[in-house]
C-alpha cells in the first residue's frame, strides 16, 4: 500500500480521532488524538494491509518555540513504524499538552516501546501512562530537569553526586 | 543455633534454603563490556534468572548539541555516534537534511558514499566479530582482524585525512574527491581483507570450541526479534531478510549488485555467519561502486543543480573577474581537496548548501559572499520548515535521522535513531535461562556500540 492509501484506511477507520493527514518530501505522517493512538497502534499493527510489525521509534518534540506553534500544544510524541512484510512506513504525530503530559504506553503491544518511552520521559517528562517501569534511562535518578526541553539552557550545570552509600 | 561449620557456610546450608540468588554486577567497567554498561545479573547457581541492563554511562548530549549549532556543526558529533564505523553516521545525516532541503546529491557523490560506507561496515563488522572471537579464547582472530581493518582504516585516512573522527560528510556533498589510485589500493586492502577472512574461516568456523559456546546460545526467534525492533544482522541472522539498502533504496544501492545474507536459527553462530557474508558482500559493492563511479559533480546546490562556481561571478564583470578566476594559486595542504575541479565532482551544485571552491572564495567578491553567506550565524543552511526520517543501514542495523526544521540555519530537533539500542533493551530476553558464561558471547554478538547506545 502506498503512504496515501494507508492514511485513507486509518482516517476511514478512526474518524474524527485522525485529526490530520500530511505528506511531505515522501514521508506520510497522521496527527492523531490522545484518545486515538493506542487504537491506531493497533489496528497498524494488527490488520493484515497494513502490517506495521517494527516499532522503529519513539522520540518527541518540543514545539515551545516552533513558528506557528508558541500557543498550541507543547509537546508532538513522534511514532515511527515500519513493515517488514509490506515494506512500508508511516509516522504518526500525538500532540501533548504541557501541564500534566501524558500518553498511554504502547509497551502492551512492543517491548521494545518500554525503552523508547523511557528515554522520552528521561529527555522530555513526558509521562506514559500504564508504563511498568518509568524511570530514566540515560540520565541518573538525581538529574533534575528534562535537558531536550527548550526552555531547557544548554549550559546548565548539575551538582555532582557521589557513590550512593 | 550452632556456629556453622565452614562447608556449611561456603554450600549456604546454614541458612536453611540451600540455594539463594546471587546478584552479580557485570560492569560497568568488565574488559568485555564494550563500552560502558552494567548488566545487574540475578543468579541461581551458573543459570541467569534475571537481569537488568543499565545504560547511559556515556551519554553527552548529543541531540541537544545538534540544536545548539549551524546543521554543519553537527556533522562532528555524529562521528562520534557509532565511532567504529563514522563514515555512515555521516552520510545519514547528510541525507537527512538533504531531504528536508529537497536536493539531491550528484551520481559521483552518491557511489563515493557508497564505497566509504561499504569499507566503514567491514570495518564494524571486523572489530565485532575479531573483539567476541577474543572473548571466547581465539585471540589470534582479533590479531588478524585488527590487522585487515588498519589496512582499511589507512584506506579511510587516506580520503578523509583522519582515522576515526572523519566529519567527511557535508550537506550536498562530501568534503573532497577521492583521492588519485584509489581503486588500486582498495583493490590491494581487500586482498589483504578477503585472505584474513579465509584465515578466520578456517580457523574457528568449523571449530569445536567456538561452536559449543556460539550455537544454540542467545537464540531470539523472527517474532520476538521484530517485536523488540531489531535490525541489522541480528534480525537476519534469525530469517528476516529486512536490509534498508534493498527495501527502500537511497543513494545508488539500487544499481549495484549484492546478496543479503539470511541465518535460520536467530542464535550467536548464526550473526557470526551473517557478518562474516556480509563482509564478502560489502567488499563487493565498494568494487562495484568504485568501477561504476562516474565522473561529473560531487556537490549540488539547493536545487539540485550541479554548482559551476563560474555561475557565482557577476555575468556583468565577467571581464573583469575571468582572468582572476583562472589564475592558479597554491593552496595550503589543509585546503587540499578543495579546488574547483576536485569540489565540483563531489558536491551539489547548490550555492545554498555547499561552500564554493576555495578559487572562487578568494578569488571573486560573488565567491568570498556565497562562502560567507554560508558560515555566517544566522545565515547558511536554511531548509523550509518541515520534517523528514531518513533510513540507512548502518553496521548494526537501521540507522535513522529525524530532523525538524523551523526554517532557521540551527536544526529544531535532531533525533537519532541508535541501532544498537534495540538489541541491548532486548539483552535480558537473550541471556535470561542460561549459563553466565554464555552472557559474554551474546553481549559480543549484540555489537554494543556506546558512542551510539548513549548519544
Amino acid at each position: 500500500m502506498d503512504g496515501q492509501a494507508i492514511l485513507a484506511r486509518l482516517a476511514a477507520q478512526l474518524g474524527p480521532a485522525v485529526r490530520e493527514t500530511l505528506a511531505y518530501r515522501g514521508d506520510h505522517t497522521a496527527v492523531l488524538a490522545l484518545e486515538g493512538l493506542l487504537p491506531a497502534l493497533r489496528l497498524l499493527r494488527d490488520d493484515p494491509d497494513l502490517r506495521f510489525d517494527l516499532l522503529v521509534d519513539i522520540t518527541a518534540v518540543d514545539y515551545l518555540k516552533y513558528p506557528g506553534r508558541e500557543d498550541g500544544p507543547r509537546f508532538d510524541v513522534v511514532y515511527h513504524l515500519y513493515s517488514t512484510t509490506h515494506n512500508h512506513r508511516l509516522r504518526l504525530r500525538v500532540p501533548v499538552e504541557e501541564d500534566d503530559a501524558q500518553v498511554p504506553t504502547a509497551t502492551g503491544l512492543w517491548p521494545i516501546a518500554d525503552w523508547l518511552e523511557r528515554e522520552v520521559w528521561d529527555m522530555f517528562g513526558i509521562r506514559f501512562e500504564g508504563h511498568p517501569n518509568l524511570k530514566r534511562l540515560l540520565l541518573y535518578e538525581e538529574f533534575e530537569g528534562h535537558p531536550l526541553r527548550k526552555d531547557y539552557p544548554i549550559n546548565r550545570r548539575q551538582p555532582l553526586i557521589g557513590p550512593r552509600v | 543455633m550452632a556456629e556453622p561449620t565452614t562447608r556449611e557456610l561456603f554450600l549456604g546450608e546454614a541458612f536453611g534454603d540451600p540455594s539463594q540468588p546471587l546478584h552479580v554486577n557485570l560492569g560497568p567497567a568488565h574488559p568485555a563490556m564494550h563500552g560502558i554498561i552494567r548488566i545487574v545479573a540475578e543468579l541461581d547457581g551458573e543459570i541467569v534468572r534475571k537481569a537488568d541492563v543499565e545504560i547511559g554511562y556515556l551519554h553527552r548530549a548529543f541531540e541537544k548539541d545538534c540544536e545548539a549549532g549551524p546543521y554543519n556543526n553537527a556533522i562532528p558529533y555524529t562521528d562520534r555516534l557509532n565511532y567504529v564505523s563514522p563514515l555512515i553516521n555521516n552520510f545519514g545525516y547528510c541525507s537527512a537534511v538533504e531531504k528536508l532541503l529537497g536536493i539531491e546529491v550528484t551520481d559521483r557523490c552518491q557511489y563515493i558514499r557508497v564505497a566509504m560506507s561499504e569499507i566503514s561496515r567491514i570495518c564494524d563488522h571486523l572489530t565485532c566479530v575479531g573483539a567476541s572471537a577474543m572473548e571466547l579464547g581465539a585471540f589470534t582472530v582479533f590479531l588478524y582482524m585488527i590487522k585487515a581493518r588498519e589496512y582499511l582504516w589507512e584506506l579511510v585516512e587516506e580520503v578523509t585525512g583522519a582515522r576515526l573522527t572523519i566529519s567527511y560528510g557535508r550537506v550536498g556533498g562530501v568534503r573532497a574527491d577521492l583521492p588519485p589510485g584509489f581503486d588500486l589500493k582498495v583493490k590491494r586492502a581487500f586482498g589483504e581483507t578477503r585472505q584474513v577472512l579465509e584465515e578466520v574461516h578456517t580457523l574457528i568456523t568449523g571449530n569445536r570450541i567456538f561452536k559449543d559456546r556460539m550455537v544454540g546460545v542467545g537464540v531470539l526467534g523472527p517474532e520476538e526479534t521484530v517485536a523488540w525492533g531489531i535490525t541489522g544482522p541480528l534480525l537476519r541472522a534469525a530469517g528476516v531478510p529486512y536490509d534498508v539498502r534493498r527495501a527502500q533504496p537511497y543513494w545508488a544501492y539500487d544499481r549495484l549488485q549484492f546478496e543479503i545474507p539470511v541465518g535460520r536459527r536467530g542464535d550467536n553462530f548464526d550473526r557470526y555467519l551473517v557478518r562474516m557474508a556480509e563482509m564478502e558482500q560489502a567488499m563487493r559493492i565498494a568494487e562495484q561502486a568504485l568501477e561504476g563511479l562516474p565522473g561529473g559533480p560531487v556537490q549540488v546546490d539547493f536545487e539540485g543543480r550541479a554548482i559551476d562556481p563560474a555561475v557565482f561571478v557577476d555575468r556583468g564583470k565577467q571581464g573583469q573577474t575571468e582572468g582572476l578566476l583562472l589564475l592558479p594559486i597554491a593552496l595550503s595542504p589543509n585546503l587540499e581537496g578543495q579546488d574547483r575541479r576536485a569540489r565540483e565532482r563531489v558536491t551539489a551544485p547548490d550555492k545554498r548548501v555547499t561552500l564554493p571552491p576555495k578559487e572562487t572564495t578568494y578569488g571573486s567578491i560573488e565567491g568570498l559572499m556565497n562562502h560567507f553567506m554560508l558560515v555566517m550565524d544566522g545565515y547558511g543552511i536554511r531548509p523550509p520548515i518541515g520534517e523528514a526520517y531518513v533510513p540507512v543501514e548502518g553496521a548494526n542495523g537501521e540507522l535513522g535521522f529525524y530532523v525538524v526544521s523551523d526554517g532557521t540555519d540551527r536544526p529544531y530537533r535532531v533525533r537519532c535513531r541508535p541501532p544498537c539500542l534495540p538489541p541491548v533493551a532486548a539483552l535480558p530476553a537473550m541471556i535470561v535461562g542460561e549459563m553466565v558464561a554464555d552472557v559474554i558471547p551474546t553481549f559480543g554478538s549484540v555489537n554494543m556500540i556506546g558512542g551510539e547506545l548513549d548519544r
